[in-house]
């Protein structure tokens, strides 16, 4: 076994891999960027080899670079991980030239899967099922009919060119494959100035399953089941699982044989990923093989119980699997998701800065609970603009899929993040989404539910009032405390009261408290009762409660008057107050937001560089109206639309928060 | 005999409904509430001691004589804020708009001089069209009454006030000699002279909101202290303050119970600083980290946004907060900031509020703008604030300590008790580069030479070994124990005792 091993990556997936080959008891060595000179790979590591400049392109990706750290280190192995280098071919060949093992696959197996179409040829030959199509030249709209109806509808007629949904056309019938085989040949010659069109089988309700495999440099080629990963946004994938709720037995035995026919045709040996696209009736296509660790491997390590990293180790280093088909069985369920910088209710805008909280739920692993957290960031660190905006891996397993989903909600609600934007919610929301939950989810599922984008969940009755009750209890043990203060009057001290009516989501809530010293009994005015009890005290972030026996997760933060309260993806104020309190309160007016449609908001925390208009003039659409400075990158903000500046707010050398308004318009 | 008890409670009644239903109505109509809701909220329920129920005005000019509403205009009182006693007094809009008769000013001096004696808090409740012109000089006589006794309690028993609708003319003063003034949003308006005088006068054009609304006096002229969203939450807020202050100049601030270990360790102030020293950061992480439950109650938060003020408790106890901000203006002191941060100090000097300063300041800003408009007093002023502080002075500085600001923020020189440095502090007399243009002038065509300088003296002064070589710092500490050292600094001088030498009064350069 290797001695010493380089990692040759960042963030969680260096950290993964750390974490397996210490447990091996193999010394490690990271490499870092300017950027990641405290990021927590480097922390981890035995040792650490500074590799350039933060863009990935000065220094994770160059191969001169990390073959001199190799050298420098005498690592004998080298981990990819994956991304960056990990699936580049003349990185391994310098590898081996240089005679060091690289903890992947031979490098012709790396090739051959590297080229979409040879890839597809090799699938064929393998007897993989592929995608129906013909990627010849066709000649006229007859052929095309004739190839449809070869291919069987329905079909896409795609230009060879094309991209962004031009040139493409879906037929479901004769008349509309010759229609859109001209107008697609029409549209491919004015985007892209060539007309060439192929046609495929268009796979109906399409999910994106892919098989693990494991192989040897034996002959030895095994499959560790599957995994779900239909949850994607811009083909970025968001939630994972394994197994899927879509396979039947069957149907995972025989991609799973056809994934493992493939890597040994290839003569595959580590670990590695086929991806299928499966349709309604459970059809399954070959896509594409990923010849590295693929970053949603967690699942099936929880399911199945093997460590993919030491595997992969272990074959590097030239081992024989210990573990046969036979040896893999598929216990639980497991769920992953991902948690990335990116602000849900901004687009899905990437975030960056100090991570000022970062305070993931606790990992467990019991009989009937499991919580994993892969992750390279820590609280204090920052999220640079260099790099992947995942900063971490939430998987949770039990032993059915509602279990697992059910202790990803809590996971998720117990996840603290503060400093940055980040997606928290919105996986909230998908693990409560109907469709997620019946597991008949496809590819399309992010576009179709949240078509509009992220904007928030808004809670049932039932969650309503399980959070007023808890808020109620923990607004009465915070009013409690306030009363002892010192230099009160004696005898004369404030009692707090039992009746609250707490505020939230528009609704109020009148409640009676009756605590005792477990908890709280908390009485709604409909005659239902809620028991919340807990160990938070007040200024704790997160309030781990249970209610009717049942785990309840609050963030809780403090607002005048209550607690801003984050919960399954909502974000709440919640207002707890005296019955008195609560009839004054109602009569405050509802203040109605101003309208920003005419103002120019600052989009990031900056400096404002120069401001280009003054007051009066007249602005066109995209002219330059000022340059904001953020993170020492210059922003120029242009106008939206043709207007008249009526004032301007702020002058060069103003710092500016987030949304304030620099200038606005007629 | 309950014919004469059930004459009480009809005269309560009556006065209780103030200037009557309709003008309730159009005090809600506007998002306010009346003179006594507000007293609802203020203090903890049924808490409140009414004084001078049935006082009715004296004024027979105008027909006045045909009203006398018993009251007069204002609720005034006492009560408690979770048992701790307070006095207020709360203007009645509904009531010949709330204006200030000499009965009214009666009412508002016999609280104020109740306070004074029995040492507790007064909180005004402002909202009022002004004096009662019906009364001429006895109107301008009950403001100057308010004003001396304003005056008087300074210092003695922390003053607030509460903007919750409109304050003009003369009656902007009494606010103004208090410690604290809050306003609300969109319903509450200071000024000296209004819009109508404006134009007048000045042929300016301008609405009540933009002379004198909260969004102006919080941003602008820094007259209030901060504003709310609406009379609810702006009363809620007050009742918070309050609960870190002490009663009064002869009471130790307030202490709590609290659930947050005061040895708590944040390791994730280790990399608060960033790698690039011209880098912001924000100061506020470090104040909410370190301070109990992160629970800070900030002061002037949108003024003079380059100095951070505001409590904070430690270990239950109420400490004040003045920090640099390094995301504005690079923390730099100016006129603005020197003369928030004076007021700040002076405050909690004066009611024995300990007082915690970090530091990340590279100097004063420079300009003809800040010159001409008094830097050197007004910088003087929060020197002079610090110097003559007695209470605990606990000092952090976290990065730069630059030339005088580096005096100016709490050094040991200004009877700083502790003064601790992160080891990412460089105190000096300047930034390397200034310093080493000035030392080599000679060499300035040298570009080579200068930077070789420059490293020299970042590698010699950019550090805080020079100061606590020389005892100017007692110690260096890690960044993650700051709440423990702080804490246990604060414990350790519970008991000093410091006292300046007699004087009438000092001079401060106002």
């Amino acid at each position: 076994m290797f001695k010493k091993i380089l990692i040759a990556n960042r963030g969680e997936i260096a950290c993964r891999v750390i974490k397996s080959a210490r447990k091996m008891g193999i010394k490690t060595v990271a490499i870092y960027s300017d950027a990641d000179r405290q990021a927590l790979h480097v922390k981890m590591a035995d040792e650490a080899v500074h590799i350039g400049p933060s863009p990935a392109n000065q220094s994770y990706i160059v191969i001169d670079k990390v073959m001199d750290a190799v050298r420098q280190t005498g690592a004998e192995a080298v981990h990819p991980g994956y991304g960056f280098l990990s699936e580049n071919s003349k990185f391994a060949e310098a590898l081996s030239a240089a005679g060091v093992a690289f903890i992947g696959p031979p490098v012709g197996a790396i090739e051959a899967m590297g080229d979409k179409i040879t890839s597809k040829k090799l699938a064929q030959e393998a007897n993989v099922s592929t995608v129906p199509g013909y990627m010849g030249l066709i000649e006229d709209a007859d052929e095309a009919v004739k190839i449809s109806n070869e291919v069987g509808y329905p079909v896409m007629l795609k230009a060879s060119a094309g991209g962004g949904g031009k040139g493409m056309r879906i037929a479901w019938n004769d008349a509309e494959a010759r229609e859109g085989f001209q107008s697609s040949k029409n549209e491919a010659a004015n985007s892209f100035g060539d007309d060439r069109i192929f046609i495929e089988k268009f796979v109906t309700q399409p999910r994106h399953i892919e098989i693990q495999v494991l192989a040897d440099s034996h002959g030895n080629t095994i499959y560790l089941g599957e995994r779900e990963c239909s949850i994607q946004r811009r083909n970025q994938k968001v939630v994972e699982e394994a197994p899927s709720p879509f396979l039947d037995e069957a149907t995972r035995k025989a991609m799973g044989e056809q994934a493992c026919a493939l890597a040994a045709a290839v003569d595959y040996a580590s670990a590695g990923t086929v991806e299928f696209i499966v349709d309604g009736d459970r059809k399954f296509y070959f896509l594409e093989m990923n010849t590295r660790l693929q970053v949603e491997h967690p699942v099936t390590e929880l399911i199945t119980g093997v460590d993919l990293v030491e595997q992969m180790i272990r074959v590097a280093a030239g081992e024989k699997l210990s573990i046969t088909q036979d040896d893999v069985k598929l216990n639980g369920w497991a769920v992953e998701s991902r948690l990335y910088a990116e602000d849900p209710y901004r687009g899905f805008l990437p975030s960056i800065g100090r991570l000022s909280r970062y305070r993931p739920p606790a990992e467990l692993a019991t009989e009937d609970h499991a919580v994993r957290n892969d992750t390279g960031v820590f609280e204090g660190g920052e999220i640079s603009m260099f790099y992947d905006p995942m900063i971490a891996k939430l998987c949770t397993w039990a032993p059915t899929r509602a279990d697992a989903i059910e202790g990803m909600r809590n996971a998720l609600d117990g996840f603290e993040v503060e400093g940055i934007g980040h997606n928290l919610p919105f996986l909230s929301a998908v693990m409560d989404h109907p469709k997620f939950i019946s597991g008949e989810m496809t590819t399309a599922f992010i576009e179709e539910e949240f078509p509009d984008g992220f904007n928030g969940v808004t809670l049932d009755t039932d969650a309503l009032k399980r959070i007023a009750a808890s808020a109620a209890a923990m607004h009465r043990v915070a009013e409690i405390r306030r009363t002892r203060v010192s230099g009160r009057m004696d005898n004369h001290e404030r009692k707090v009261g039992s009746e609250w009516v707490v505020s939230l989501q528009g609704e109020n809530y009148p409640v009676t408290i009756e605590a005792d010293h477990q908890g709280s009994t908390v009485h709604f005015d409909d005659g239902r009762t809620h028991r919340v009890t807990s160990d938070w005290t007040p200024g704790d972030s997160l309030a781990e409660l249970s209610v009717d026996g049942s785990p309840l997760v609050l963030k809780a933060g403090k607002i005048s008057g209550g607690f801003r309260v984050r919960s399954r993806g909502a974000d709440l104020k919640v207002h707890v107050r005296t019955p008195r309190q609560a009839e004054l309160a109602s009569r405050m007016l509802e203040k109605t937001p101003p309208d920003t449609s005419k103002m120019l908001l600052c989009p990031m925390p900056g400096l404002i560089i120069n401001i280009a208009v003054e007051v009066g003039d007249e602005v066109q659409e995209g002219q330059t109206l000022c340059a904001v400075e953020a993170m020492k990158m210059e922003n120029i903000l242009r106008a939206e639309k043709k207007s008249v500046v009526t004032k301007i707010n702020a002058s060069a050398g103003d710092s500016l928060a987030v949304d304030d308004v620099i200038m606005e318009f007629e | 005999m309950k014919d004469i008890l059930q004459e009480l409670e009809t005269r309560r009644n009556v006065a209780r409904m103030g200037g009557g239903e309709r003008r309730i109505a159009s005090q809600h109509s506007k998002g306010k509430l009346t003179a006594r809701e507000r007293i609802d909220l203020l203090l903890d329920e049924d808490s409140f001691e009414e004084f001078d129920m049935f006082v009715a005005h004296r004024c027979t000019d105008f027909g006045m004589e045909k009203d006398r509403p018993a009251g007069d205009g204002v609720v005034t009182g006492w009560g408690t804020i979770n048992g701790r006693m307070v006095y207020v007094f709360s203007q009645d809009f509904t009531v010949f708009g709330g204006s200030l008769s000499e009965t009214h000013a009666l009412k508002i001096c016999k609280i104020m001089d109740m306070a004074m004696q029995n040492g507790a808090p007064v909180i005004g409740i402002n909202d009022s069209g002004g004096a009662r012109i019906q009364e001429g000089v006895a109107s301008l006589a009950g403001y100057a009454e308010v004003f001396q006794r304003n005056i008087m309690a300074s210092g003695v028993v922390p003053q607030i006030s509460l903007i919750m609708g409109p304050c003009a003319g003369g009656a902007v003063y009494s606010p103004a000699m208090t410690d604290f003034i809050f306003m609300v949003k969109d319903s509450s308006y200071m000024f000296v002279t209004g819009p109508d005088v404006v134009k007048t006068v000045t042929n300016e054009v301008v609405t009540a909101e933009e002379l004198g609304g909260a969004g102006t006096h919080t941003k602008k002229s820094s007259v209030a202290d901060g504003a709310f969203e609406n009379d609810v939450e702006a009363l809620a807020e007050v009742r918070r303050l309050v609960d870190f202050l002490p009663l009064n100049n002869r009471a130790k601030p307030p202490i709590r119970p609290f659930f947050d270990d005061p040895g708590r360790i944040d390791e994730s102030l280790d990399t608060l600083i960033p790698d690039n020293p011209n880098s912001p950061y924000d100061m506020k992480e470090l104040i909410t980290k370190l301070a109990d439950e992160g629970d800070f109650y900030e002061i002037q938060e949108d003024f003079a946004k380059n100095i951070v003020t505001g409590f904070v408790r430690l270990e239950g106890s109420s400490v004040g907060i003045v920090a640099n901000q390094p995301m504005v203006l690079a923390g730099c002191l100016d006129i603005d900031s020197s003369r928030k941060a004076a007021r700040f100090v002076r405050f909690c000097d004066a009611f024995e509020i300990p007082i915690l300063t970090l530091v990340d300041v590279p100097g004063f800003l420079p300009g003809t703008s800040q010159e001409y408009g008094g830097v050197i007093k007004h910088g003087a002023k929060l020197l002079f604030a610090y110097g003559e502080a007695t209470v605990p002075k606990v000092t952090v500085i976290t990065r730069k300590a630059y030339g005088g600001a580096y005096d100016v923020m709490a050094s040991k020189h200004l009877r700083g008790d502790f003064n601790y440095a992160w080891p990412t502090a460089e105190i000096a007399v300047m930034g390397a580069k200034g310093a080493t243009e000035i030392l080599y002038r000679s060499e300035l065509g040298d570009a080579e030479k200068i930077a070789e300088r420059t490293a020299d003296y970042e590698d010699r002064f950019a550090n805080p070994f020079v100061a606590a070589e020389k005892g100017f710092i007692d110690e260096v500490i890690m960044p993650h124990s700051t709440r423990k050292r702080v804490a246990r600094a604060f414990a350790s001088l519970r008991n000093k005792s410091l006292k300046n030498p007699w004087k009438k009064h000092d001079n401060i350069p106002l």
